[in-house]
């Protein structure tokens, strides 16, 4: 359970509020505009933003003043997920230990999460030469070795086209089932929400104006701004 | 239509810089076919001291800027901003006024033989060493710090959620950074080295520890051995040359500096510790030492003034007419090189641009010299050479500045203004110009400022009845009046720097 609790935090001129509960094994989409917060909500989880005043708790321990490599969250980027002069192996394993000091049982851990999302012929391929499906893998393959229960993915999949990106995101959903996570996955795309979300958090001007299971969310007509946002073509 | 004037453009420079080496490689290659060899033992010292300094000026100056740069850039302390435009000065700064300032700080009578009270002999390879890595050391810096700026912030926020220690960071992602631009860097430094002039000139020690540049100079203005000069300027020449075709693409990859305040990076700066305040404490006393010795020294110095302003007079008409010239080459170079539609053209456009870095000045200046040295060199006649070959030295700025502006702001427009039949002088005077404004005003401050600082052509021209700023303090201080040096090197130093300033200010692309 991520708790989110009456964080404030000042980006330029912009004053954002946050307030709001993902249970475990939620995979929550977060929709919004450009500039609403939804990336800023997922740094303030991750610990590379400190909030200016409230808590985040994670499972009912207070992880706000602690710093990112020590919260149980994984965070993957649209993109430099990767260092390119290190091949896609190497990547991965810096997930384990960023000095390379593996055990044998690392080193099998490496391979089986290349394995895992698809990548492992690639295993020794610099991420310049390969696609940018790809290379979004390493950074799937990084988490799965991190082996935290919360996954954060910030518009991980916006660079890449339809089929792909649902091909994604099953991976995503599998992955999720067979561990257990719990998902937040910042979108532009209602449609990434209605295939894979259970739940889904809508933001504008540095607030969540809804969050809630993604059937009652689309089916909604009582969400401000929602409407103009979504379009009249899909509803 | 558009391209004659820029094919008159080039057809100068190709026939300055033609002049130049012609009589070079027909003095040099006559001497060698003569048998009368001036490739002996002289000459080869002189090369290999040439190649020596620049390596090691090269190697300690990117060395030192690589932990310096580190530091800088994951830092965060009072003052830090003034210590990255600290380090921009001193390219900005003519040689022979920081080579004044070095003198103060770690010369004979120096701040530092006096607080040691070991006597401290300067001129020789260290004292070229120091004053190439007091330019050098915090070019390479800014270069490196603007490589650091480019990592986009994902890296450093991925390092920080896997808990990588600083070292890790250097190794995983500062040190890939600074290696992109350390080939560039130093090549680029390589370069500057080997074609160097007043700090050899001035802290060099006699026959040991001279460049070939330098040696061009003694062998002209003090020899009278046009056949030496020639045979030194054909190996310089060929050094050059074959420098920029190994080197000058990384080179020319390299301008700009670093960023002040875009800290967008995923992480919060740590103040610094132990080792980054040595370092960066260090770096900047090296760097601030000569030019507060250089205020300092010239507040309290006897201002000659009649010869400071006859000097500067004499400075500003120079330096005007190859703003004028060199702006009057390079425009229609950039609009050509925006417009050129074969790779070809864009090359032998941008290679014309960088002729005066394979073409050394001393190596020009020993074909022209031998030209005129028919005629006399009258006054007159010196102005020009000593204008022409600033403009030279400082095309390679303009058209830096020029060209890209060029492209970015003409070629969107080209649609429009043929749609409206507006075109040749009437679209350059209504459309071209105002739009180039910015850039063409930093253009022409920063070639003010070369000719301001240069001192390679007034040595090689310049006699008692033509005397810049520069050249004055070159004899001020061979006549061992510090004292009054210290004044015009004072001078010279604001007028710089004032320069400078300004075309950066009103030029600024917004």
């Amino acid at each position: 359970m991520i708790v989110v609790d009456d964080v404030r935090f000042a980006f330029e001129d912009m004053l954002m509020e946050f307030d709001m509960a993902v249970g475990n094994s939620e995979f929550l989409a977060v929709i919004g505009p450009s500039g609403s917060g939804k990336s800023t909500l997922l740094n303030l989880i991750a610990g590379f933003e400190k909030p200016l005043s409230g808590r985040i708790q994670v499972d009912g321990r207070d992880v706000t003043d602690e710093p990112p490599e020590l919260r149980p969250v994984s965070m993957i980027f649209q993109d430099h997920n990767s260092f390119a002069h290190l091949d896609l192996w190497t990547n991965v394993a810096l997930g384990i230990s960023p000095r390379l000091k593996l055990t044998a049982n690392d080193r099998s851990r490496v391979d089986d999460a290349l394995a895992r999302v698809g990548i492992d012929t690639l295993k020794r391929r610099k991420p310049g030469e390969v696609s940018g499906g790809e290379r979004q893998r390493i950074a799937i393959a990084r988490a799965l070795v991190r082996d935290r229960p919360i996954l954060l993915l910030d518009e991980p999949f916006t660079a890449l086209g339809p089929g792909l990106r649902r091909e994604m995101l099953d991976l995503l959903l599998d992955i999720k089932g067979e561990r257990g996570l719990t998902v937040l996955l910042v979108t532009h795309d209602p449609d990434d929400a209605r295939h894979a979300a259970t739940h889904v958090a809508y933001l504008e001007g540095g607030k969540i104006i809804a969050k809630r299971p993604v059937k009652e969310f689309f089916a909604a007509r009582d969400i401000p701004g929602l409407k103009d946002y979504i379009g009249p073509d899909s509803g | 239509m558009t391209r004659l004037p820029a094919i008159f453009a080039l057809a100068v420079i190709v026939v300055a810089i033609g002049l130049g080496i012609g009589p070079v490689i027909g003095i040099g290659l006559g001497q060698g076919m003569a048998g009368a060899s001036p490739f002996d033992g002289y000459l080869w010292q002189v090369l290999r001291f040439t190649l020596l300094q620049a390596g090691l000026s090269t190697l300690l100056s990117v060395g030192f800027a690589i932990p310096v740069s580190w530091a800088l850039f994951r830092t965060t302390f009072p003052g830090r901003n003034l210590v990255i435009q600290l380090f921009a000065l001193p390219m900005a700064l003519p040689a022979i006024v920081a080579v004044l300032g070095i003198v103060a700080i770690f010369g004979r009578a120096g701040l530092l033989a006096k607080a040691s009270g070991v006597p401290i002999d300067i001129y020789g390879l260290g004292g070229i060493l120091i004053a190439h890595v007091f330019f050098n050391l915090p070019f390479a810096v800014r270069l490196f710090m603007q490589r650091l700026d480019g990592v986009a912030p994902e890296p450093w926020r991925l390092a920080t959620q896997l808990g990588f220690s600083t070292g890790d960071r250097f190794r995983l992602i500062g040190w890939p950074a600074i290696r992109s631009g350390l080939t560039g860097a130093a090549s680029l430094i390589f370069l500057l080295c080997t074609a160097s002039f007043a700090a050899v000139l001035t802290l060099g020690g006699g026959p040991r520890a001279t460049t070939l540049e330098v040696a061009i100079y003694q062998a002209l203005r003090f020899d009278f051995d046009p056949a030496r000069a020639g045979a030194l300027a054909l190996v310089q020449l060929v050094l050059c040359a074959v420098l920029v075709a190994l080197a000058g693409q990384y080179a020319l990859q390299m301008h700009g500096g670093a960023s002040l305040a875009s800290r967008r990076y995923g992480f919060t700066p740590a103040s610094p510790g132990l080792a980054d305040t040595l370092l960066i404490g260090t770096a900047t006393l090296f760097v601030a030492a000569p030019l507060l010795a250089i205020v300092l020294s010239g507040i309290s110095a006897s201002f000659a003034w009649s010869a400071i302003a006859r000097a500067s007079l004499t400075s500003a008409a120079i330096a005007i007419a190859s703003v004028v010239m060199s702006i009057a080459l390079a425009l229609p170079m950039a609009f050509a090189m925006a417009r050129a539609q074969s790779r070809a053209g864009q090359t032998s456009f941008a290679l014309a641009g960088v002729l005066s870095l394979i073409v050394p000045p001393a190596v020009l200046a020993t074909g022209w010299f031998v030209l005129v040295a028919g005629f006399g060199l009258s006054r007159w006649l010196a102005f020009l050479l000593v204008a022409a070959m600033n403009t030279l030295m400082a095309l390679p700025f303009a058209l830096g500045a020029l060209a890209p502006a060029a492209r970015q702001v003409l070629l969107p427009h080209d649609r429009l203004c043929a749609s409206l039949g507006l075109g040749g002088l009437h679209r350059l005077w209504r459309i071209d110009l105002p739009l180039l404004r910015k850039p063409l005003f930093f253009a022409a401050g920063i070639c003010f400022a070369v000719s301001l600082g240069d001192l390679t052509a007034i040595s090689l021209f310049g006699s008692q009845d033509l005397v810049t700023l520069p050249s004055l303090i070159y004899a001020q201080m061979g006549s061992y009046r510090i004292d009054s040096a210290a004044a015009t090197a004072l001078v010279l130093m604001v007028l710089s720097i004032s320069v400078i300033i300004l075309a950066e200010r009103q030029g600024r692309q917004s």
